[in-house]
């Protein structure tokens, strides 16, 4: 068959593009090789328009074993105990069909991290949909959430914590990120890169059918009126047959006899093969009608390029293929050689004694296109709106307005629907700072977190990418935990659009300054641009996922109120900083304006002195200050809890509403014992970090002074009412 | 008082049964789960077996066609995921 | 003490519980689901989790399989048998205990602490508890919803074969406090020899102070009397 430029265009890749193929190749490949370019060389799997912004993260640090480039990343946090995790965006095939999109997703994560000898012991994600007002809204939030909860529930991993948000940008575009968290032995991590020449290509899990087929491609290009037809590749989720393949290769992974393994992902077959190929510097010979397929008939095309779930890819030495091969059936699954390693450094696939394809592997990896986009910078918005000049509104009013609102009500209708504490080691469940996983046997546990800041990195990317990894830093503290190190989901529009490309490169560019002050390295990630429709880009939406330790257990801390008649601090300095907050959007549907400024200097010593009074067991509760203000944050220690706070006005203040709603960052809220003041302010002064006392726990009332006073069961109420309404 | 409107109207009420059934190239946990399992208990002559719904449809219409097009599109509309099922629609 | 714990492919609590009993001094053996033999045993717990992807019925396929011979044998005899969650689930598809789980009432799956009500103490599993006492446990289930014929559920409230139902902190049993939709807020029930117990509610999650809580315990420590 000859390649026309419509079949060139179809395959998603560009003419300038297959021009190159041709000149690599030194020939015209056939259909089958076109596919498994245009599979290793779309942006999802190639990072093309990334990496080279990407290079800049600092990914290394003294406790990091695996940083990017792995199916996950791995941290050592002592004691010969390894931290695997990693986010992935499963953006355009939960918007499609919700259900099995966002269940995918779970799977595929969970794969990453167990492919690499972990056993998963947490789920996050982070969930963003369009306006509750938008007609599919409803149906994509119910799907999404049962979608995360039917996958993690049935294999039994806890889902601990997460993010659900709503905003308009995201009505034709959801964003679906999940991450997955595993705990291994440091000396027992198993990699991808392939090594020894004549060793056998053993495909385990489920059979291949004709799911997904171009997942990959579909994830790299944006939606248009045709993308129903794109419809029959969404792929469907089997969760028990993961848990078996889960077991199964925990089980094998206890010897030695795995060489490396990948997990089929997406692009399937072609990009786990190519990247273990690529990884090992060798070549692989396939033997296509040996790989176990679903249904009658399926053509090499359709083998190579199928996103079937479930499936891994292992290289093994030959001697322990008989005692592999038991484990598997153990389990009900299939256990295939398929191929073997070759020294030439090739992907040859024969199909029935006929060669189908031989492309040379360096030519799908490291030869693939690479470019530095064009980009264009966003000025810092100016000031405009003054606050002085805004309608006159009631404090009390705004506060039941935003504690109501759908970004700020409790999550409790999402959370659940996930089991939290299945494994029996969850610490902490969601709606805390971060949640705590106990590792089993250990008087330790690791705290996870996921955030984002899409309204920050709109309006500036640079502050937004700093923003967001400070945020997940306090977050992690805010728990007691020391943090470690990050993982992050990069979810933007169309790259090929210069001021899209611009948000890319600077929120990268600010993350790396926040990431490298902070010796706070990324270990893992992934991109996913094009999100958007017909040239309507999403907000930039870069979501972080957070690890730290808890080196003891009764370091734990939360953010529920203990004792009555403890003292409530503000630790941090307030600046009043409105513009870009939850109070200029949810009151005045304002969005101009710059985010508030991010200190990287005070937020590490603000963080540190922290840590250090929790380690001095000198805090009852602690909550970190994020969107919404001071009061917000104030509100969701007594939400939960049985007490409440009797707020004083500030004696040093401009305004109120900007004193209680400002975003100023690198602040938290501590509760303490009355009899511990003197010695926490000295501790902070002598760190030089502002503290103010700013009211006393009491019971049943949430109070400021001449401004309101709440019920505690009230608040609850009308912080819980949204979601069960919608 | 609310009124029984539909036993007032003059129509008939016409029968369906539709079926619904995951497309021949979804994948279907269920069905291979119940295959193997039937399989295991001695049913060895069992080639394939594939999981789906059934729901019986009354409407009150004269005219068969019609009838038939209103349960078209309740399947189209809310009983069947188009993206991964297909149905059948017969009278009964 | 000996116990047992029934493991099928997909269960997922089958760790959860083994930590449990092992903290109670429990000898405990994990027993595969393609075994013919039982350990000798003074406990058999059926763990929670989604045995066979809780595909056709929860719990249906699981119920077929061989290792249940020897559970049913086992309770002939008087050995108790636990089932929690999925295990309670199994115990109904095998008929050792009566009525049937539906999805639950808001048809969606529920995961969140709950409170019950402990009603009666005169048996092996409660005996560390007082009666009316209120506890908090966790549930994680899709179908928990239990239903039954009038005569059976007249039967196991007349003969007390229900030792716990849904209830409120302060024991208040009504249909807001009922988080599944449950017949007369039933948590659990017993076979009439009382040595088969079947509940939703997880005790193996509640036996940490510092975690959740530890109201769980007991129901383990009454099982060592």
């Amino acid at each position: 068959m000859k390649i026309s430029n419509d079949i060139v265009e179809k395959h998603g890749l560009k003419l300038e593009e297959y021009d190159l193929i041709k000149n690599l190749m030194e020939r015209e490949p056939n259909l089958l090789e076109l596919g498994i370019f245009s599979a290793m060389w779309n942006e999802h799997c190639s990072y093309k328009s990334s990496k080279i912004h990407l290079k800049k993260l600092p990914t290394k640090n003294s406790c990091v074993i695996q940083g990017p480039g792995e199916n996950a990343g791995v941290i050592d946090i002592g004691d010969d105990d390894a931290i695997i995790f990693k986010i992935e965006s499963h953006n355009h095939p939960s918007f499609i069909e919700p259900y099995q999109g966002a269940a995918t997703g779970v799977g595929g994560i969970l794969r990453d991290v167990f492919t690499m000898g972990a056993r998963p012991i947490a789920l996050l994600n982070s969930i963003h949909f369009g306006d509750p007002k938008n007609k599919k809204t409803r149906n994509l939030l119910h799907g999404v959430v049962s979608g995360i909860g039917g996958y993690g529930n049935c294999i039994g991993i806890p889902t601990v914590a997460g993010e659900t948000k709503f905003n308009s940008t995201y009505n034709e575009n959801i964003l679906v990120n999940a991450m997955a968290v595993g705990h291994a032995n440091k000396n027992k991590i198993f990699y991808s890169k392939a090594k020894g020449i004549d060793k056998s290509v053993v495909y385990v899990g489920s059979k291949t059918g004709r799911d997904g087929i171009h997942g990959a491609s579909m994830a790299s290009a944006e939606f248009d009126e045709n993308s129903e037809e794109k419809k029959p590749t969404v792929q469907v989720g089997d969760p028990f047959t993961e848990k078996l393949l889960m077991e199964a290769c925990l089980e094998l992974m206890k010897d030695k006899s795995i060489i490396s393994i990948q997990d089929m992902g997406a692009a399937g077959l072609t990009s786990s093969s190519v990247e273990m190929a690529s990884k090992g510097n060798l070549g692989i010979e396939i033997n296509l009608e040996k790989v176990p397929c679903r249904e009658d008939k399926m053509t090499p095309y359709e083998i190579m390029l199928s996103e079937s779930q479930e499936r891994m890819l292992l290289i093994i030495d030959e001697k322990k293929e008989k005692s592999a091969e038991k484990i598997f059936r153990k389990w009900d699954l299939d256990f295939v050689v398929i191929g073997k390693t070759i020294e030439e450094k090739k992907l040859k696939l024969n199909h029935n004694d006929q060669k189908v394809a031989d492309i040379p592997i360096d030519a799908l990896a490291s030869k693939a296109p690479l470019y530095d986009r064009k980009w264009n910078k966003t000025k810092l918005p100016e000031k405009k709106v003054k606050f002085n000049t805004l309608k006159k509104i009631k404090f009390e009013d705004t506060l039941i307005k935003i504690l109501s609102s759908c970004n700020q009500s409790n999550k409790n209708w999402v959370t659940e629907q996930y089991d939290q504490m299945v494994m029996g080691d969850t610490l902490q469940r969601s709606g805390s700072d971060s949640a705590l996983i106990k590792i089993h046997n250990k008087d330790k546990a690791v705290a996870v977190t996921v955030d984002s800041s899409a309204n920050y990195c709109k309006s500036h990317p640079f502050t937004g990418g700093k923003q967001i990894v400070c945020e997940s830093w306090r977050n992690l503290i805010s728990v007691g935990a020391k943090p470690l190190a990050i993982t992050n989901c990069l979810n933007f529009g169309n790259p090929e659009n210069p001021d899209v490309m611009g948000q890319f490169a600077e929120a990268v560019s600010g993350m790396k300054e926040a990431c490298e002050f902070l010796d706070f390295p990324v270990v893992s990630g992934n991109v996913s641009f094009y999100n958007g429709t017909n040239q309507r880009n999403i907000y930039p939406t870069p979501v972080i996922g957070g690890v730290g330790i808890l080196n003891k257990m009764n370091y734990k801390k939360n953010h529920i109120l203990k004792k009555e008649s403890n003292l409530v601090l503000i630790v941090g300095k307030t600046f009043g900083h409105l513009y870009q907050s939850v109070f200029f959007e949810e009151i005045y549907s304002l969005f101009d304006g710059p985010p508030p400024e991010v200190n990287l200097l005070n937020e590490r010593n603000n963080g540190k002195m922290v840590l250090d009074l929790i380690k001095k067991n000198l805090v009852s509760s602690i909550h970190d200050i994020s969107a919404g203000g001071l009061i917000i944050a104030l509100s969701e220690m007594c939400i939960g809890s049985e007490l409440g706070i009797k707020i004083e006005k500030p004696k040093k203040m401009r305004n109120l509403f900007e004193y209680f709603y400002g975003e100023d960052q690198g602040r938290y809220v501590i509760e303490i014992e009355a009899t511990n003041l003197n010695k926490v302010q000295k501790l902070l002064k002598e760190n030089n970090i502002f503290n103010d006392v700013i009211g006393k726990v009491q019971k049943d009332y949430f109070e400021l002074s001449d401004e309101f006073k709440i019920n505690i069961k009230e608040l609850y109420n009308l912080n819980n009412k949204w979601y069960y309404n919608y | 008082m609310l009124k029984p409107l539909l036993l007032n109207s003059k129509k008939n009420k016409l029968k369906f049964a539709v079926t619904v059934t995951l497309k021949k190239d979804v994948l279907d946990p269920q069905g291979k789960v119940v295959q193997q399992t039937l399989r295991n208990m001695g049913m060895i002559t069992l080639k394939n077996l594939r999981q789906g719904k059934y729901f019986e449809v009354d409407v009150n219409e004269d005219n068969e066609e019609t009838a038939k097009n209103k349960v078209d599109e309740m399947c189209k509309k809310l009983l069947v995921n188009l993206i991964i099922e297909d149905f059948t629609i017969s009278k009964l | 003490m000996n116990s047992s714990v029934i493991v099928f492919p997909g269960s997922n609590c089958d760790r959860d519980i083994a930590v449990a009993l092992e903290k109670l001094q429990f000898k405990n053996k994990m027993v595969w689901h393609k075994d013919t033999e039982l350990p000798k045993s003074d406990l058999i717990v059926i763990p929670g989790g989604f045995s066979y992807g809780d595909y056709l019925r929860s719990g249906a396929i699981a119920g077929k399989s061989l290792i249940l011979k020897e559970v049913i044998r086992a309770s002939e005899k008087g050995c108790p048998i636990l089932g929690v969650c999925n295990g309670f689930q199994i115990l109904i598809e095998t008929g050792l205990l009566k009525g049937t789980l539906l999805r639950n009432k808001n048809l969606k799956f529920l995961s969140k602490d709950v409170y019950l009500k402990i009603l009666n103490i005169k048996n092996k599993f409660c005996n560390k508890y007082t009666l009316n006492q209120v506890i908090k446990l966790n549930i994680a289930h899709n179908e928990g919803n239990y239903f039954t014929n009038e005569e059976h559920l007249k039967k196991l409230e007349d003969l007390e074969l229900i030792p716990f139902k849904y209830c409120n902190e302060k024991g208040v049993i009504d249909e807001n406090n009922n988080p599944n939709g449950s017949l007369n807020n039933i948590a659990g029930i017993f076979n009439e020899n009382k040595n088969i117990l079947g509940m939703m509610p997880h005790p193996e999650r509640m036996i940490n102070k510092l975690f959740s809580g530890d109201d769980g315990i007991n129901l383990f420590s009454s099982l060592m009397n």
